[in-house]
């Protein structure tokens, strides 16, 4: 008898063992870098980025839809933060602006979506282009300088090292990682994900306002892009106009090795927590066990094939 | 049967038009529903019951035309309103969702729930539990509320959407087209929930179009016919042979007589 909790139960084990068996592998294949703090330090300031965004990826995922612009919205709330901090000075009205120009363009895509009607993959591909073309005309082509923020409130809260060894960032993903997993297994709007993610149609039957689980489900995603934002523009302190483009792939990876379906209806927080961690440390891991940078991409490649095959046979329907 | 209890119909609807663009769906059509009352809704595909039923249950609103629920001049524009008002539907496509659970699909949109949103997830599993042994009678211990909906037949999903409309205490359900696809004896399990609908003085319309099915549960057959009523018929009045003839008839002829 097939049971929901069971599924998602076979899920997390696949995945929980993935990750054990490979810090596994790193841990046997270079036990002086892997069993020292330093490493776990450098992934601890680094993965938030990516892995909070896929945090909001695993509910728009979930619903069914794809966002190719976040990487876009990135960058543009991004420079947003940067103009408004640099011409005022004040740090809490910039991370406002940034926020909500997050929430903005993530309130255009699910315009485009919901209202227009375009599938999300198609209007995303072409709010990647224009967010992006955005910062590009107003950068033109220029960085901007956070050095001013250091010693403010919000870097010690967004980047800031805890007790000097733990990054603020890790913090945030964790409590953001609870709170995705509330929202989506415990809380009403995580059902209408689910459901509608699941059966539109059927969503729309039993009186779920599917427009508006959409709209919300697409602005989340538009704000803590920017969200991410803020965190690795003040980590470096600096912002570059090419901002975010690294993180498409490793983000879309984290969920789908995490587990949640493209398909819809099934979504696992869990998963994609697990998933930013594998994306994240596999870079250093392969370098650290005497790989050369050359075998990156194809031991990428080779785990997130191996791991989404594993959830396809767990998956399969019984006929 | 019908309307011994009271004066006033359950549902009452007049004049009812609808046209989707220059397509007319419906014309000029009268329907009520009697109190504790199982209506059979009958008529070949294309002939608009699903329309008639979309405006009842406020998924489109009709052209012209008024609908009287319990008496009072109502507008039904949404499913959250004629909800509100106790009508159920129990669609074609069930409206349940495959891969959830059945605690979640029992709940959809009307979920149990704490301050800020929170699910009652002990409370909804606890009364999905009620549910599915008292209202449905599922005895089977491979159906549990963790179940999900893709593990069941397609009688015991239909059993799970009629519980569900039972459950939220429903004066008026209606059933479209409940044994669409449907094997034999999986067909006779839905009738017998059907029949529960009675039995709970709950009033029902059951729409098919296949009479063999209707016959047995049903109290007065309505037949529609290229979006107009073509004839209303109390059981006591008609014999399953004779409506069969009737409807075999008004497909050849489009005439009743």
């Amino acid at each position: 008898m097939k049971t929901a909790r069971l599924q998602q139960a076979r899920l997390e084990i696949s995945i929980a063992a993935v990750l054990v068996g490979i810090y596994l592998l790193f841990i046997i294949g270079n036990p002086k870098v892997f069993t020292r703090f330093d490493i776990y330090y450098s992934f601890m300031s680094t993965i938030p980025f990516f892995g909070i965004m896929a945090l909001a990826m695993t509910l728009v995922v979930t619903l069914g839809e794809m966002d190719l612009s976040f990487p876009s919205v990135l960058a543009l709330s991004a420079l947003m933060f940067g103009k408004v901090f640099t011409s005022t000075g004040n740090i809490w009205l910039a991370v406002l602006v940034c926020l909500l120009v997050g929430l903005a363009a993530g309130a255009l895509n699910s315009v485009l979506i919901v209202r227009v009607g375009i599938p999300s993959l198609v209007a995303t591909i072409g709010t990647m282009f224009f967010f992006r073309g955005m910062v590009n005309v107003i950068a033109e082509g220029k960085g901007i300088s956070f050095v001013k923020a250091k010693g403010t409130l919000i870097y010690a809260l967004c980047v800031g090292r805890i007790g000097d060894v733990i990054p603020a960032q890790a913090v945030w993903m964790l409590l953001l990682g609870i709170g995705f997993w509330l929202l989506l297994h415990r809380h009403k709007f995580g059902s209408h994900i689910l459901f509608v993610g699941d059966n539109m149609d059927s969503s729309r039957m039993m009186g779920i306002n599917v427009e508006r689980v959409k709209t919300a489900v697409f602005m989340q995603m538009g704000f803590f892009a920017a969200f991410a934002g803020i965190l690795s523009t003040l980590e470096v302190t600096y912002f570059w106009p090419s901002q975010g483009q690294g993180y498409l792939l490793t983000t879309l990876a984290a969920v789908f090795i995490g587990g949640t379906s493209v398909f819809g209806g099934m979504g696992t927080i869990f998963g994609t927590f697990a998933g930013a961690i594998i994306i994240g440390s596999l870079e250093a891991g392969i370098i650290a066990i005497g790989l050369t940078g050359f075998w990156i991409q194809l031991i990428y490649g080779l785990i997130i094939m191996v791991s989404v095959s594993i959830y396809a046979i767990l998956l399969r329907k019984k006929t | 049967m019908a309307d011994k209890n009271s004066h006033t119909p359950l549902l009452s609807m007049t004049h009812i038009d609808k046209s989707f663009g220059e397509v007319e769906v419906l014309t000029d059509v009268d329907f009520k529903v009697g109190h504790n009352e199982i209506v059979g809704l009958v008529g070949d595909n294309g002939a608009g019951k699903s329309t008639l039923i979309k405006i009842i249950t406020g998924v489109h609103p009709p052209t012209s035309g008024e609908v009287y629920y319990k008496g009072e001049k109502i507008t039904l524009h949404s499913v959250k309103r004629s909800r509100e008002l106790g009508i159920e539907t129990v669609y074609q496509e069930r409206a349940l969702a495959d891969q959830q659970a059945l605690w979640r699909n029992v709940f959809a949109g009307r979920e149990l729930i704490h301050k800020f949103g929170f699910l009652k997830v002990k409370q909804q599993k606890q009364e999905t539990n009620a549910l599915l042994r008292d209202h449905i009678g599922f005895t089977s211990k491979a159906i549990t509320t963790d179940s999900m909906v893709l593990s069941l037949s397609g009688g015991e999903k239909q059993g799970i959407a009629i519980g569900r409309a039972l459950y939220f205490e429903a004066d008026l359900i209606i059933l479209d087209e409940p044994t669409m696809g449907l094997s034999l004896s999986e067909t006779r399990k839905v009738l017998d929930f059907v029949r529960n609908i009675k039995e709970q003085g709950k009033s029902a319309i059951f729409i098919s179009h296949n009479i063999y099915y209707v016959y047995p549960v049903a109290d007065r057959f309505v037949i529609l016919d290229r979006g107009k009523i073509a004839g209303e018929f109390l059981k006591q009045d008609i014999s399953q042979d004779d409506l069969v003839e009737k409807m075999v008839q008004l497909a050849r002829t489009g005439k009743l007589n």
